[in-house]
Parts: C-alpha cells; structure tokens; sequence
C-alpha cells in the first residue's frame, strides 16, 4: 500500500527533507549466502552486444536528416560579450541556425571560465558547423580573473556560505591531549573523461521532444528539460539505453542539450550537440581540488579526542560543495569534530560530482594525518583505527556496519608488510601502507519496475533505469530469476527510455542496486504471488515451476509491479571498507609502482560477485590514477585549461595496474529494504590515495601531503623525511 | 570529393570523400560500421583501434585516402573467440573502449597466440579504459583459446 512518509534523502553524500510516497516492503530478505542464481557470478547480459560493437550509444545514433551543433566557448576565464555578430556563422555553407547569448539555457553574454558556452551553430556537418562557430564575431570585454581559491576566500567569492559542525569542546580536547598531529593536505583537480562525450541528440515529434542522450539519470533529465522548457514532463521522452561512462559527470543536461533541443526546433531537424574530447577538459565537470588543514588529538593510550578541519573547495564559477569534512566527521569516534567547509567561486570550471565526491579528498587528508598520529603514538596504524572504531553516526545507530569484519580480513593483508618492508634493496623501499573507507551508498525511493510472463516461460524486467556501465542491468535479472525461480537466461531487462517503464532512480551515489533491486524483486514476487494462485487453482502445488505454470497461458500475461520500499527511519545506511597497499619507492627518482590492492569491502549482499570485483578494481585504478597521473592544469596567467588532450592528461593504462585482492564481507544489512544490498560504485575510490600515501610513508618515512603524487612532490617528501631523520628514511637523495 | 576505394571486412566499397577525412569518420559515416568508437578523436585513446593487414591502426587519425591494404573492424571480428572471452572475464564495463580492445586483442593473438602478462601489457597499452577493465581483459586475452 502507498503511504505518504516524511523522509530525509541522500545523493551523493547531500542530503535534504521530502515528503514522499512510498510503498511498502513487506518480503523477508533472503537468507544470508549466495542463493541459485543471486550472490554468484554472472556474465553480463548485455556483454556480448558491447563486446561486438552492436550496442547502441547515444554516440551511435543517427536519426534521419540529422544536423550537427558546435558550441563556442570564451577563450576567456572572465569576459562579457560586448556585441556578438551571428551572420558571418549564417552565411558558412551548411549551417542551419545559430543561436547567441541568451538563445538556449546555458549559452550566457558573461562568461566565468575559459570553455563557458555562448553561441552555437547547427550544420550539415559537424565540420562545417565547427567552421561557422570559428567565423563568429566577438568582442569580449575583459574582467578580473580570481584564480586563486584563498583569495577568493578572502575576498568573499564564494558560491555558497561555509559550512560549519560542531560537537564536543574541541578546543579543551586539544589542550588537555597528550599528542597532537597537525598537516596541510591538497588534492587537485581531476577529469572525469568517460569515453563516450557528453551528447544529446534532441527531435521534435508535434508538440513532444525526444531526447537521446548519453547519461545517469533518466528521469532528472526529462524533470529538467521539461520545466526549463516549459513543457509538460510527459511530452519530454528521454532515451539512454547504451551509455558511456559518466563518473557522476552525466546526471543533467547542461547546454548542449538545450542547444540541440532549440536548435532542433528552428530548423526542424533532429539535432546533435557533442562535445569534443578538448571540450570534455574544460567544459563537462571535474573533481574540484580541494585544500585542507587539519588536526587530531589523542591520549598516549591512543585514543583520538579531537578532531579539528577547515576545507576550501575550490568550486570553480559554479557548482555545489561537496563534503570533504565527511570523512572526517564520521569515520571515528570521536566526541570533539569541528569543521569549516568554504565554497570558493573561481574562474574556472564548474565541478560536477565525481565518483563519491568530497569523501575520496577528505579520506586522504583525514587518513595521511592519522597515521602521522599513529607514528607519533608508537601505535599499530591498524590497532589504532579498530581502537577508535564509530558505535554511532554523531549518535544515530547504522543499519549495518561490519568494518570490524573488513578490519579483520584486512589481517592478513597487513601481515605481509613485514616479509615487503624486508625486500627493501638500496634504491627500491617497500612499505605497506592502509585506509579506511566511508561513504553512503543506500539508495532510496521511489523507484518502480514492472516485470511480464509470457506462456514462453520467460520474463521481461521493464523500468526506465539506465545501466551506465556498472552492469546493473545484469544484478536485476538476477534478482528477478532468483525471485521467479528461473534461470538467469530467461530473464530479459528492458531500460533506457522513459516512455517504456516506471521511474527509476538515479545511477549516482552508489544508488542503482539499492534503489532499483528491492523494486524488481518486488515486482517478481508480485508475479510469482498471482502465478502460484494460477497453480492453485489447476490443483498444482504453489510451488510448482513457474514455466511449468506460465505455459498454460497462450496469449495471456502475467504482470506484476513492484516499489522500492522506505530506508529505515532513525538509522545511518553508509558502506565501509579498508585497503592495504603495498609499494615500491625509487628514493633516487621518487617512482612509485604499486605492487599490490587488497580492497576490503562492506556494501551488504553482493548480488553478482563478478560485476563486484570488476567495479572494485574499476575504481582502485581510476584512484591509482587521481593518486599519481591525473592533473587538470590551468595557465595560471588565463585560466585556461592546458591539458586538453589524452596525451597531457594522464589516465592509467593497463601498464599501470597492480595485482588487485578483493574480498566483500557480503552480509545483508538486516534493516534495509528486501534485499540488505548497498551500492559499490564508489567505494572502491575513496581510501586508495591515502592507503598509498602511508604506504609510501612505510616504505621511506617520506610524508606525502598533495595529490597527485608527482616525482616533484615525492622528492620533496624525501628530502623533508631525509632531513628529519626519520626511521626508514634514506640516507642520502 | 575524392574517390576512395577500401576493402572492410572483406567487402570492396567505392566511396566519395573529402581528401582529409579519416577512416574512423568513413566507417561509421558511410558504412555504418559504429562498432568502431571514436572518443577522442585524435590518436590518444585506442577506441577507434581497427586493423590494416593484421595491424592495429588508430582509426581516427588516418586518413582513408591512404589506406591501401585490407580493414578489419570489431564487425569483422564479432565471431572472434575473444568476444566470448571477453564476455566470459567481464572486461565490459560501459564498453565504449571495449571494440577496440578486442581489435587490438585480436592483433596480438594473431602474431603470438600465448601471450604473456608482460606482452598483453605491452601490446594493450595503448587502448585506454576509463573504468578499468585492465585485470580483466588481462585473463581474457591470457584466456581467448577457452
């Protein structure tokens, strides 16, 4: 039955109050292990059409008389367009229709970052629409470019108010504590770059608009689309079902789609707006840089009694604050946490989510200064975490929490630094390092999936989901088969248009699994509930196979609907999970090789083990790369971008992968939904910068303090070791 | 608009094109061969990797006009062993790499049917993943022949 229920609701890590309706859960989760077709590997479903090339991304289509949108950009990191000159782009053969300053939502006169969009063109070609945009004539009226994110502070630019939390009394904490450990730590700014650009292509038909488009969020694309245009939400029909990657870069539509939908509209063509891979550096999002300062307090017997952090995102000239304070505040316990978060509005790119935003800065800041308080203590880095393990979230109780379980699978991991630190040679230092991880994760309502049988004996899953490359689509026909009783083959999953299926949640914030699951095990036992009365009444047992049932059929269906049920009240739903890292340090060069991830982690049942290790590993080396490669750089004379290509910004390789241990604990969180599943997609991101870091800190007695780890930064953090004389240290760089 | 003759997967096509245009833009503007992917459109990621007599060749900064010998793109491969492969070892994730990888895969295969984890990393290297399939389409090459 729907019910009406004020609750509080999380995306990536933000939360705010709503009311909703949601339905009840009444199924008993299924006992913990794995069962016959949940909680063991599958293939994905879907492999097969993206392995040969047959699945079709947005980037794929090509809709009949299709034209081609290119975008001009301020060349400028702050500029006004004093006047804009559309006709020299008119009169480019080819074009179509251009659109100025004002014309489409996002294209704006004044411009805050070198790659803002103010103009655009449609084309026969993109070639020629690429040309037309070069042939428009602007001119710019200059103004003061604020780079520098403590000056933006300072000076009050800021794209909200600063965030503050309190408990305890932090300054008496920290002035009666046996030992306290100070550090500044910085994060740079990184870019999503998923394969597939960000791109839409948008039709007409009468008074609706279709919308192709590579993104996580089906559903708040047509909510956008539709109030910015003015549109019933029903006349706006959103398609994704192959999608290239997006990191959290991909959950609005942002200009291009506005361009494509306007420009599609004058010319009464379908329109495509793409970004280009240089446009998808400045332009489409990054994981801002952050700066923190941060202390910790303990008594000698190790406990941690004060916590103290100010952060400055570096928000860029729009954009939200991610919680870089988080991990900080939740990860220990302790009962004097004070935090700052400032917001700083500068000429630079817009930030967009990434990969559990906030948490992966924060964790390693928080997790470098608390080895430091480990060295200082003279305690076990392990010890002292399990030793100021969180009972509570600020007080409130986790639905489930088995960090301690990860802690002692972590064992055996750790063990081994003894046997790595002693394969230390004269150049080459090994250490062992680890980190902890907290994140959300939960998911939420509403989300709704529908599922059809046929006398065939097989099952449709139908819900307007996205499967953004995590391979959800395939943990949902697992969840129906388990739930059917039939094999995993026999069960299909439609999604990817929102004019074929129920809402569904967003692909962001570790949320697929948790918000989708529940509801498509909801909707298998609605239709296995009505099958079994079917066997009933042919005198069969209810138990009888479903195919067995489902061929007396013909042409009837059975169709059963299902929700996601409410979090449960009063509780913190979150994910945990440690890394142990082992690394070799060159102390003449500063390289660094990791050798070896054990990624420890707790997100619930796992539905499908394969698809689990592969998001792990997935985020371990797109961590590997925040921790050494990555590095958006800007001029820092304009702003602009300089590394606009794959060559200048550097992504891992297969080169660059270290052997990867994953375990799960794999126990179903008792108090939540149907399923006890949390997400993973996340996760994996956030403790290895820091489990690194203290590795390398085991390896040379080096202390890294920014990100990424260059040579530079490794050399410094040698020679400053080497100058303190620390344990391990060499004796000469 | 310049003639342009080119054999794809075994088939002769005679094509008009501007001189200039590259061979990525051809097979998937004019054949409709979208198995192959572009990404980032100038020589960096490996997406649009295709094979030009055997050897894997960066689609989208050649220029078809010059292109004399025989194209193979993932359309052409789609019965290759590695498909199943890697289906089986889950190296998909979004797959908008993954064409290209099992055309830069096939390559490899063809010239050193064993390869080993050193080689695969060797010849793969120049095939990004931004989701990092990595470990697992080291097993799926080390595991092609089933």
């Amino acid at each position: 039955m729907a019910r009406l229920i004020r609750t509080e609701k999380e995306v990536e890590g933000r939360f705010e109050e709503v009311w909703i309706v949601v339905e009840e859960d009444p199924l008993e989760q299924w006992p913990e292990g794995a069962r016959s077709v949940v909680g063991r590997p599958a293939p994905r479903q879907d492999g097969p059409l993206r392995v040969r090339g047959e699945a079709r991304y947005t980037a794929d289509i090509k809709l009949p008389g299709m034209l081609h949108a290119a975008v001009l950009r301020s060349p400028h990191a702050h500029a006004k367009v004093r006047r804009i000159d559309l006709a020299p782009a008119l009169a480019v053969p080819g074009v179509r229709a251009a659109l100025g300053p004002g014309e489409a939502h996002g294209l704006e006169e004044e411009a805050g970052w070198a790659g803002a969009p103010v103009a655009a063109v449609a084309a026969d070609t993109f070639a020629q629409a690429r040309a037309a945009v070069e042939a428009i004539d602007v001119e710019w009226g200059e103004l003061e470019v604020v780079l520098d994110p403590e000056e933006a502070i300072r000076r009050g630019h800021l794209t909200g108010e600063a965030r503050r939390s309190e408990r305890g009394d932090v300054d008496r904490a920290f002035a009666e504590a046996d030992v306290v450990v100070e550090g500044t730590y910085r994060t740079q700014t990184v870019l999503h770059n998923s394969l597939e650009t960000h791109q839409a292509i948008c039709e007409w038909q009468g008074d609706a608009l279709h919308v192709y488009i590579s993104t996580q969020y089906i559903w708040g694309i047509r909510q956008e689309v539709a109030e910015t245009l003015g549109l019933p939400e029903d006349k706006v029909r959103v398609i994704c079902e192959f999608m290239g990657g997006g990191f959290g870069a991909k959950n609005g539509p942002d200009e291009y789609t506005f361009v494509a939908a306007e420009l599609a509209k004058r010319t009464g063509c379908p329109v495509r707006c793409a970004l280009t891979r240089r446009e998808e550096h400045t332009s489409a999002g990054n994981r801002n840089s952050t700066i923190q300062r941060l202390r910790a307090a303990a008594r000698s017997d190790g406990t941690i009694v004060a916590l103290e952090g100010e952060f400055i995102n570096s928000v860029g000239w729009s954009g939200w604050s991610s919680p870089t304070e988080g991990p900080m505040r939740a990860l220990y316990a302790c009962e004097n946490v004070r935090t700052v978060t400032h917001a700083a509005q500068l000429n630079t790119p817009p930030m967009k989510a990434f990969r559990a935003p906030g948490f992966a800065e924060g964790t390693f800041g928080l997790e470098c200064l608390i080895e430091d308080l480990a060295a200082r203590l003279e305690i076990d880095p392990l010890e002292l975490r399990r030793s100021n393990y969180a009972e509570s979230n600020e007080g409130t109780p986790y639905s489930s929490k088995n960090l301690e379980k990860c802690y002692r699978l972590a064992e055996p991991h750790w063990e081994r630094r003894h046997e790595v630190r002693a394969r230390s040679g004269t150049v080459w230092k090994r250490g062992v390092g680890m980190a902890s991880q907290i994140w959300y994760g939960g998911g939420g309502p509403p989300s709704y999936a529908w599922i059809r049988l046929g006398s065939d004996g097989r099952a449709t899953v139908v819900t307007a989901m996205q499967d953004i490359g995590t391979g959800t689509r395939t943990a949902m026909a697992q969840i129906a088969a388990e739930e059917l009783r039939i094999p995993l083959e026999s069960v299909d999953v439609v999604l990817g248009d929102s004019a074929r299926g129920p809402y569904a949640s967003i692909s962001a914030g570790s949320s697929t699994t948790p918000s989708m699951g529940p509801a498509v095990r909801a909707a298998a036992a609605d239709a296995r509930e009505q099958i079994e009365d079917i066997a009933e009444q042919r005198g069969l047992p209810r138990d009888t196979p479903v195919a067995e049932v489902v061929g007396l059929l013909e042409e009837a269906q059975i169709l059963g609907r299902g929700a996601r049920g409410p979090n449960p009240t009063g509780m913190s739903v979150l994910t945990f999970g440690v890394h142990v890292v082992e690394v070799a340090v060159d102390v003449e060069t500063g390289e660094v090789r990791v050798e070896r991830v054990a990624a420890i982690h707790d997100v619930g049942r796992i539905i499908n083990p394969l698809g689990a290790s592969s998001q792990v590993e997935g985020g371990v080396i797109q961590g590997i790369g925040h921790t050494f490669s990555e590095n958006r750089l800007l001029d820092p004379e304009t702003g602009r971008v300089l590394t606009t290509s794959l060559d200048a910004y550097r992504m891992p390789t297969i080169a660059d992968v270290p052997e990867i241990v994953c375990e799960f604990v794999d126990k179903p969180d008792e108090h939540l939904t149907n399923l006890g599943s949390k997400g993973l997609g996340e996760p994996p991101i956030v403790p290895i910068a820091a489990a690194i870091a203290n590795a390398i800190r085991d390896a040379t007695g080096a202390e890294v303090h920014e990100l990424p780890i260059s040579r530079e930064e490794m050399l410094r953090a040698l020679e400053a070791a080497n100058a303190k004389g620390r344990r391990g240290a060499p004796a000469a760089v | 608009m310049s003639e342009l003759r080119l054999t794809v997967n075994g088939g002769e096509h005679v094509l008009d094109a501007p001189v200039g245009t590259s061979l990525a833009h051809v097979l998937r503007e004019e054949l409709g061969l979208t198995g192959t992917k572009i990404a980032c459109n100038e020589g960096h990621c490996g997406a649009c990797t295709v094979q030009v007599d055997g050897e894997p060749q960066l689609s989208c900064i050649t220029l078809a006009h010059t292109v004399e010998g025989e194209v193979t793109t993932i359309e052409g491969l789609r019965e290759h062993p590695l498909v199943e492969a890697f289906v089986r070892a889950d190296a998909v994730q979004c797959g908008f790499c993954t064409p290209g990888q099992v055309v830069s895969a096939a390559a490899l295969v063809a010239a050193n049917p064993e390869p080993t984890r050193d080689e695969i990393r060797h010849a793969m290297a120049g095939n990004i993943c931004r989701c990092g399939t990595y470990p697992k389409i080291e097993e799926a090459i080390l595991s092609w022949q089933g």
